[in-house]
């Protein structure tokens, strides 16, 4: 290991509480959804299947390899209530989906996590360039997904409004499939267009979230120095130390814009902090204890690579309103080491799992 | 390790993004190249005009002098390569085969094309446009030598070439762009490099502004940027790629060519004698033009002619790339001979069709080599146009021969890119001459491989670059 990724004493004994806080976490999370009196029937019915029993064998985050991979599809139709932990059963209960461009989407529950996700998410973000009470413009795809619920309450939470332009990806997807070009451009004209006019509209947005194909986009109609922008947050696969490097040099003007990691079945993943000199490197890590990520070996995911090896990224969400352990997302990376804002590990160079990268769709809105 | 930088028009940039290219046989890299990002190649589409305005300040008969003297540097002079040192022209040679897989005289050869179009700009120019005053383009308007008023606009300030990596010898397309007085767009290949950035390097030698060009590997993104961002683009791809943009003003799509030979009922009796005409039509350069022809259509003695090219070609094994009897180039990309030559085994198992070269060809179709692997030449017999195959086309030594009466060959074929008709039946020729789904037509034994470069290649680029239109000037 060089130099590079080795961990001070100090990270090192962070490390370790943060370590024992996510066995804690997997304690508590198992104990509730495999408990007949507050789980979900989906992992109720799925513990009878099993040849250990999760409240009783599963003690830390390592136990958690005793369960088989999770698999995306289960989360493809209904009933969606065989999610919701009976411990939750009285609360009101949103579904977000991801997917869906062709087919059944997957779906998921949520009643608070949400919020706590990016009130956690909000409290990584600087008074300078997010100021308390400015508002927002919420710019990418709203519909069944997460994101404009999710930016809003953020906004909301630092005590402002957000505006809201939706995109819709799965048309998008679609259109570019067709080869439906023209369609394509005057789609994204539409959109752009209603964001320049709100924010020329005189509601002093000071603070955006937006995709790198949008901003991209949108800095070609507008020029964002003319704006009161202060702080964008972004993210997806296509923000790149390449692609950051160029928005900061020839698109942002001034503007601060932080990457994120994160989709509907995970909170939202910071960056850690990082300069120019360290050529744009980005490196997340993930809200833990409320959700893990691991980058793990191509073909053998019980095994974690070695610091500055590419693996898969694999995620678990500990919630008290999802579980999803082991689940292997279509991106890889490369691992990181904690860091002393976030004592755990980080994954950087996210980009499409090169297995199937030829066959996904990214990068489209 | 050489590296390449992307050029924003001339100037270069160290993208933090690099793809190493390697030696397709040994694995070994062989140079960095910076990859653009999409929204990157968007922004500079910004300056694009300035390429032309900067263009406009000389003459045609200026940039075509520059191009000539740009034609020799690339063929012979020391040319600067990536961000230092300079590369001789056995260096380009060397490279260009060691990450195309193409032997090195195949190489030679096309670099040779690719001069020989510089070196005759004038008459390419002067052909292309039928004798127009090139002043007049230049200028927008003018008066032809019969007193008849023509305007011609230019559509786009520069045009755009999404560019592949598996034959040199498309650059010859873009050659003119420059001279017209409309700059460039380049998007190399990513196994090709060398090609874009030594002709652009030895265009600047030669006095062409730095500003005028802009190379920009990179992605599928950087692809898709470069055809939204140009006014006119080419692409080069396979089926799919010409079916996305058909019908598009603005991209012009290059793909298989389905290149075809067709005998008459009147000449059938004679094919002995074009025997060596059919083997150079789809061996040279390794089949993988889209003028290399892949069917062959003849109304009888279909098994005698696949047996005779089988005789041929079978044999033909690869040789090392420096070897100049190599005629077989490697296929680069890992999976993609298996693919072909398992998509072919599929299609042989139907009545009528026969794969004639297997029993001329000690061992196997396929051949795999550690970092690379080969096809060899493959020659079918379709007793009739039914079957699939007949009208498959893939990028090496593989044609079809196919009995078809001739009577019902033309609206058989398909869409045929060069067809070259053996028949001095005049109705026959007639017919063809009319078939709107026969681009490039050689009456009599020409090969599909010879190409008068005085002739438009799938579309006069002068018609995608500029539109006639009318102009009045007050008295």
């Amino acid at each position: 290991m060089s130099d590079a990724y080795s961990i001070s004493p100090e990270v090192e004994a962070k490390a370790a509480e943060a370590r024992e806080k996510l066995d804690a976490q997997v304690r508590e999370i198992v104990e509730w959804h495999f408990n007949p009196e507050t789980g979900s029937p989906f992992w109720l019915e799925y513990a009878e299947k099993l040849d250990f029993d999760p409240r009783k064998d599963v003690k830390t985050f390592d136990d958690l390899n005793m369960f088989p991979m999770f698999e995306d599809d289960w989360l493809r139709g209904g009933p969606v209530r065989r999610w919701l932990p009976k411990g939750l059963a009285d609360k009101p209960v949103y579904v977000f989906e991801t997917g869906g461009s062709t087919g059944i989407p997957k779906s998921r529950i949520a009643c608070e996590d949400f919020r706590i996700d990016y009130e956690l998410f909000s409290d990584t973000l600087s008074e300078e360039h997010f100021p308390k009470g400015a508002n927002w413009l919420m710019l990418g795809p709203s519909g069944p997904r997460r994101l404009r619920l999710a930016v809003e309450h953020l906004a909301q939470h630092r005590g402002g409004i957000s505006f809201c332009v939706d995109l819709d990806p799965r048309w998008v997807i679609k259109l570019i499939k067709k080869g439906w070009m023209d369609h394509l451009h005057a789609y994204k004209d539409h959109v752009i267009d209603q964001a320049v006019s709100i924010l020329k509209a005189g509601h002093d947005i000071q603070c955006m979230f937006t995709t790198p194909k949008l901003l991209e986009s949108l800095c070609e109609k507008i020029d964002l120095g003319d704006t009161n922008l202060k702080g964008i947050f972004s993210g997806g696969t296509e923000f790149t130390p390449q692609w950051y490097r160029f928005a900061v040099e020839e698109l942002l003007e001034g503007v601060f814009m932080t990457p994120t990691y994160g989709n509907t079945l995970m909170g939202l993943a910071a960056s850690r902090p990082f300069t120019k000199e360290d050529n744009y490197k980005i490196t997340y890590h993930a809200p833990q204890p409320r959700a893990a990520l691991r980058v793990v070996d191509f073909d053998d995911p019980t095994k974690e690579v070695g610091y500055g090896e590419t693996g898969r990224v694999m995620l678990t969400t500990l919630t008290k309103e999802f579980f999803v352990p082991r689940f292997l997302e279509r991106d890889e990376g490369e691992r990181e080491t904690p860091h002393e804002k976030y004592p755990w590990d980080g994954v950087s160079g996210v980009r499409p799992f090169h297995g199937f990268a030829s066959s996904v769709v990214e990068g489209v809105y | 390790m050489l590296h390449f930088p992307v050029l924003r028009w001339g100037k270069a940039y160290e993208s933090l993004e690099k793809d190493t290219v390697v030696h397709f046989a040994t694995g070994e890299p062989i140079c960095e190249v910076s990859q653009a990002n999409g929204g990157l190649i968007e922004r500079d589409m910004r300056k694009a005009r300035r390429a032309r305005d900067l263009l406009l300040e000389f003459s045609i008969e200026e940039l075509i002098e520059k191009l000539k003297k740009a034609g020799d540097l690339f063929t012979d002079g020391e040319v600067p390569v990536g961000d230092s040192g300079v590369q001789t022209p056995e260096d380009f040679v060397k490279a260009q085969s060691a990450s195309t897989g193409l032997p090195e005289h195949m190489c030679r050869k096309n670099m040779a094309k690719n001069a020989f179009v510089l070196q005759n700009l004038d008459k390419i120019l002067d052909a292309l446009t039928r004798g127009l005053d090139m002043e007049l383009v230049s200028r927008g308007y003018g008066t032809d030598a019969a007193g008849r008023k023509l305007s011609y606009q230019a559509q786009t300030p520069v045009l755009g070439m999404v560019l592949p990596s598996n034959s040199p010898g498309v650059h010859t397309l873009w050659m003119p762009v420059i001279p017209l007085q409309i700059g460039l767009v380049l998007k190399p290949g990513p196994q090709e490099p060398w090609t874009p950035f030594r002709m652009a390097e030895a265009m600047f030698q030669a006095g062409i502004p730095r500003e005028t060009i802009g190379v920009y590997p990179g992605g599928p993104d950087a692809g898709a940027a470069v055809l939204n961002a140009c006014q006119r683009s080419m692409i080069f791809g396979g089926q799919p790629t010409i079916d996305r943009y058909a019908g598009d003003p603005r991209v012009q799509a290059h793909g298989p060519g389905y290149t075809k030979i067709l005998f008459g009922e009147d000449q059938i009796d004679n094919w002995e004698q074009h025997i060596d005409m059919m083997v150079d039509s789809v061996l040279v350069n390794s089949g993988r033009s889209c003028i290399n022809c892949s069917g062959i259509w003849v109304p009888r003695h279909g098994k005698a002619i696949a047996d005779a090219l089988a005789q041929r070609l079978g044999p033909v094994a690869p040789l090392p790339p420096d070897n100049d009897d190599a005629a077989l180039a490697a296929f680069t990309v890992p999976g993609v001979a298996k693919a072909v030559s398992d998509t072919i085994d599929n299609d042989l198992n139907v009545p009528g069709v026969e794969e004639m070269t297997a029993k001329y060809r000690d061992g196997d179709r396929f051949i795999e080599e550690e970092r690379c692997s080969y096809l060899r030449p493959t020659v079918v017999y379709c007793e009739s146009a039914e079957p699939p195959i007949a009208k498959k086309e893939f990028m090496f030594p593989f044609v079809t021969v196919v009995e078809c009466p001739q009577e019902k060959m033309l609206d058989t074929i398909g869409q045929t890119l060069v067809g070259t008709i053996i028949s001095d039946d005049e109705k026959f020729r007639r017919d063809c001459i009319e078939a709107t789904h026969i681009d490039r037509l050689n009456l009599g034994p020409i090969p599909t491989i010879q190409l008068d470069w005085l002739q438009p290649h799938e579309g006069n680029i002068i018609e995608f670059l500029y539109k006639g239109r009318a102009l009045q000037v007050a008295e």
